[in-house]
């Protein structure tokens, strides 16, 4: 028999439908990817600019890729509109049309793949893309990621009420679509990126009626603070939402001030409100940046899990750059564009040259430690909730069931055995891994695949075993980082030369054999591999 | 580095082939310890399709007998269903799948031939794509992750014990025995030893002179949202393995594989790929009526191989108290039997209830020493070196 160069039925060898070829894609089109674009173009380097906005209204219902908690006005169903009301927000779009970019709206990169020790097949980077009618591979010599920012799910009874919305969807809603439905707004957290929300949204039209706040003081800028202030918003510190009330969506937020010890206490008090935005936490978008195999840490001075970066904004993936939120997320960066574009420009600086040594130069000290405040705010709404609700509302999974690691109802398992355990004695020894416990229970396995509960989840467990949140393992992400309907699938051909072997899986012939048949030594040489074998 | 409290059987690999060997073991009454150098069902035990109908294997007849009372014998769900549908899209395909039930029938298991309408009244999602089908009444599927943690948890109920993160280093032997297991937490003491380190055999298995021949594979899988379930989840077709979760999703995986360097130590990694797409399309043209449900997710796992693809259940001839286990990419569905066959190994010396020789390690004592070449299973070389 002859030898075969390679393993005929591996992907060794079949070439990928790629559609395109760019030298750089640049992913998100916000301030620092449109500065990444324009910069790129103007070096002469052909750009491809890919944003998702406006995402489509089934999307945005699903609070894929933010919370957007059903918080969309009617006008958010009018495509056209949208997509007029997201270019007339941002006058660089404009810029980059004119510098020669080719940018496509309403494009989301589902995934991106890079050829590496674990993935030969790759020719080089590729970007799964897709626009509401079409999904297509495209090649990139290299791509720069400005994927943005989300926020921190925060829940307590009611919080699946439409109404309940996290910061950065609240904000893009009101100021690039012109499409926010609520009028009035509770707002949890007191944050810079908290109160710049709030003072956007007030100018968007939107009235704020409390900012919410479970320490003792507020953490973010005084001076922001104060205008809200002035501006007639009630500061409630010390203080958690009890419960989300509504017949249908959310009419009202009942709040109750905290003890000394963080338990709620005394009288509670309804706020009249039809909107409760969750801004206790924003965080960088990580979601395609770690489906590709960067690396990426817990850094507090970057606003949680971000990509390991050196001093160009490189990841860890060759010719893989982050710019913007998505490389981090600090109080001085969200006030001001300019370090964003500024890292963006660094990146376009980079593109070509050989990658320094040098370490992301270090960052100022985080406005208040981001691991206590986050837990805290878990422990005072989540823990200590006057009733059960759903942490992860797409799989119906409480918070005592995550921590003692249940089933799922629909199993209807009696037996209680094991559930008066330990997380130790549950999940073994080391810091508890959410993917374990979402395995296990679904927490994070639905269709928004974790937006909204994971840092619920990672700090309940975080609360449980008494450690930091930093030594809680990130969630991992996994293509395709927004979900994709099948019908979809077969925009991409497939090799006919690969399609061809799909019955025998490895393409062992061998393995199949019955055992009664089986010879007693095997060699290469002398195994018949010919003829068709399903595997089973 | 210090002592940790050794046991009578140490198994290297928290995989579900481990763990169900850990299992069988314990409650037998033996003082059994699973070491795993990252999260116990990490690897490939992980991701695949739940799928147990093996029926070309000799432990096929015990994998039947025991799934339908795993829930009861472990203590805990395993989400187990019984029987499967094999759908075919073309006459080569129903021509191909058909040998399943002659294998099936010769141990015993029954199963029917489908005709179009009967198929479609059997699986919903089906459309106008298939030809016919089979109907297996054996075998069925269960959840991979819920049935390892099963084994773990009932595992520790009879007294076995875990330890994660946990890195074999070394071995230490005395006269022909394996005396303990050196790793980077201490050297752990042993009577006999059970290797059941999935791609990580082969290189274990050449510290105690005899090597397992294995080469490690990347395949894939996809699961897409819920779906109202069907009668019967388990439905397999278009080149395509999986089934619809007792939640209504559907996970399905198939397709080409990669041969990847192992690396030499620590947790492989296991990037998806496009191929998503061509599983996705699959599974449009096996499900018709799914075609508007939605990819969630996708996943990969590190798959070891043996040259022929069987399972390596058996002792070492260099050392008497080690016993090998290896199962080539059908770990997860015959576990419950290789377990058994394992603690029988361990404990009697030979396997109680089927004749596993095929298994033995023997039978590549002639394998050429380039056998990965001349089968073409050869990692394909990346052209891009990783960033530091």
């Amino acid at each position: 028999m002859n030898t075969p160069a390679s393993d005929p039925k591996s992907v060794t060898g079949k070439p990928l439908a790629i559609d395109e070829k760019v030298d750089v894609l640049v992913i998100g089109g916000g301030a620092a990817g449109l500065e990444a674009a324009i910069g790129a173009a103007t070096r002469g380097f052909g750009v491809l600019l890919v944003d998702e906005n406006p995402v489509p209204f089934k999307t945005m219902g699903d609070d894929v890729p933010l919370h957007f908690g059903q918080g969309m006005a009617a006008n958010a169903r009018n495509r056209n509109a949208m997509m007029e009301a997201f270019i007339a927000s941002e006058p660089r779009i404009e810029e980059a049309f004119e510098a020669g970019v080719d940018v496509r709206l309403g494009t989301a990169c589902w995934g991106l793949y890079a050829n590496g020790p674990a993935l030969g097949w790759m020719p080089g980077l590729v970007a799964g893309l897709a626009d509401e009618e079409r999904c297509f591979l495209v090649q990139a010599q290299h791509v720069i990621l400005a994927c943005g920012r989300r926020d921190m799910g925060l829940g307590f009874p009611g919080w699946e009420k439409p109404g309940v919305m996290g910061a950065t969807a609240a904000l893009n809603l009101a100021t690039r679509y012109g499409a926010l439905g609520p009028r009035r707004i509770v707002i949890l957290g007191s944050g810079t990126e908290a109160l710049t929300t709030a003072l956007a949204l007030r100018e968007a039209g939107t009235e704020i009626v409390a900012i919410v706040e479970q320490a003792p003081e507020a953490v973010g800028d005084a001076a922001l603070l104060a205008s809200l202030r002035e501006g007639g918003t009630e500061i409630l510190t010390r203080h958690v939402v009890r419960e989300a009330t509504g017949r249908d969506c959310v009419e009202a937020a009942t709040v109750a001030k905290l003890d000394e010890k963080g338990h709620p206490a005394g009288n509670e008090r309804a706020i009249a409100c039809d909107g409760i935005v969750l801004a206790v936490g924003t965080t960088p978008v990580i979601d395609l940046i770690d489906a590709a195999g960067c690396k990426v840490a817990f850094q507090a001075e970057r606003g949680g899990y971000a990509p390991v970066l050196d001093a160009d904004q490189r990841t860890s993936i060759a010719n893989v750059y982050a710019v913007g939120d998505c490389a981090g997320i600090w109080a001085a960066k969200t006030r001001d564009r300019a370090i964003a574009e500024a890292e963006a420009a660094r990146a376009v600086a980079a593109l070509g040259t050989a990658a320094m040594t040098g370490s992301a130069a270090s960052l100022p000290a985080p406005e208040h430690d981001i691991s206590d405040y986050r837990l805290a705010w878990v422990r005072a709404s989540v823990v200590e909730a006057r009733a059960e609700f759903h942490v992860c509302q797409c799989e119906e999974v409480t918070a005592r069931e995550i921590l003692e690691v249940r089933p799922p109802r629909y199993l209807d398992w009696q037996n209680e055995r094991r559930n008066d355990r330990s997380l130790t004695a549950l999940l073994g020894e080391g810091p508890p891994n959410p993917d374990q416990v979402k395995r296990l229970t679904r927490a994070g396995m639905g269709p928004c695949q974790g937006r909204r509960c994971r840092e619920q989840v990672a700090a309940l467990l975080a609360l449980a075993a008494a450690q930091p949140l930093s030594a809680i393992p990130l969630a991992g992400y996994r293509a395709p980082t927004r979900p994709m309907p099948l019908s979809m699938t077969a925009h991409v051909p497939e090799a006919p030369e690969q399609a061809e072997h799909w019955d025998t899986w490895f393409g062992m012939h061998a393995q199949w054999v019955p055992f009664w048949e089986v010879p007693e030594r095997y060699t290469v040489g002398t195994n018949d591999a010919t003829g068709p074998v399903a595997s089973e | 580095m210090s002592e940790i409290k050794g046991a009578s059987v140490v198994i290297v690999g928290g995989g579900v082939t481990g763990l169900s060997a850990g299992w069988w073991l314990a409650r037998d009454g033996v003082d059994v310890l699973v070491l795993e150098k990252g999260l116990i069902g990490w690897e490939a035990s992980g991701r695949n399709g739940g799928g147990c109908s093996h029926h070309h294997s000799p432990l096929f007849a015990e994998e039947q007998r025991l799934w339908p009372i795993m829930d009861e014998l472990l203590g805990y769900p395993t989400e187990f269903r019984g029987e499967r549908i094999r759908l075919a899209s073309s006459e080569h395909q129903m021509a191909l799948y058909g040998r399943a039930l002659r294998n099936a029938e010769r141990q015993g298991f029954q199963s029917a031939v489908l005709d179009v309408k009967q198929a479609k009244e059997m699986v919903p999602l089906a459309g106008d794509t298939i030809v016919g089908g089979y109907h297996y009444k054996f075998g069925g599927h269960a959840n991979p992750h819920r049935t390892l943690q099963g084994y773990a948890w009932a595992m520790q109920d009879h007294g076995g014990r875990i330890l994660q993160h946990t890195t074999v280093t070394g071995f230490r032997s005395e006269g022909g025995r394996v005396t303990a297991v050196e790793t980077d937490r201490g050297v752990i003491g042993c009577d006999s030893l059970v290797l059941a380190a999935g791609p990580q055999s082969g290189r274990l298995s050449a510290m105690l002179g005899q090597e397992i021949p294995v080469q490690s594979a990347r395949c894939e899988m996809i699961v897409t949202e819920p779906l109202p379930l069907m009668p019967l989840g388990g439905v397999d077709g278009c080149g395509l393995y999986g089934r619809q979760t007792l939640r209504g999703n559907l996970a399905y995986g198939g397709g080409p594989h990669e041969w990847l360097a192992m690396a030499e130590e620590g947790t492989p990694a296991k990037p998806t790929s496009p191929l998503m797409l061509h599983m996705g399309k699959r599974l449009a043209e096996l499900l018709p009526k799914a075609a508007h449900a939605r990819i969630i997710r996708s996943w990969a796992g590190v798959i070891e191989n043996t040259p022929d693809g069987r399972p390596v259940i058996d002792r070492l001839a260099s050392q008497a108290n080690v016993v090998v286990a290896t199962l080539s990419s059908v770990g997860f569905g015959l576990s419950p039997a290789s377990g058994h066959a394992i603690r029988d190994l361990v404990i009697d010396g030979e396997c109680s209830f089927a004749d596993i020789s095929s298994f033995k390690l023997s039978r590549f004592a002639e394998l050429e020493p380039n056998w990965r070449e001349l089968q073409g299973w050869q990692v394909t070389a990346a052209t891009e070196a990783l960033a530091a």
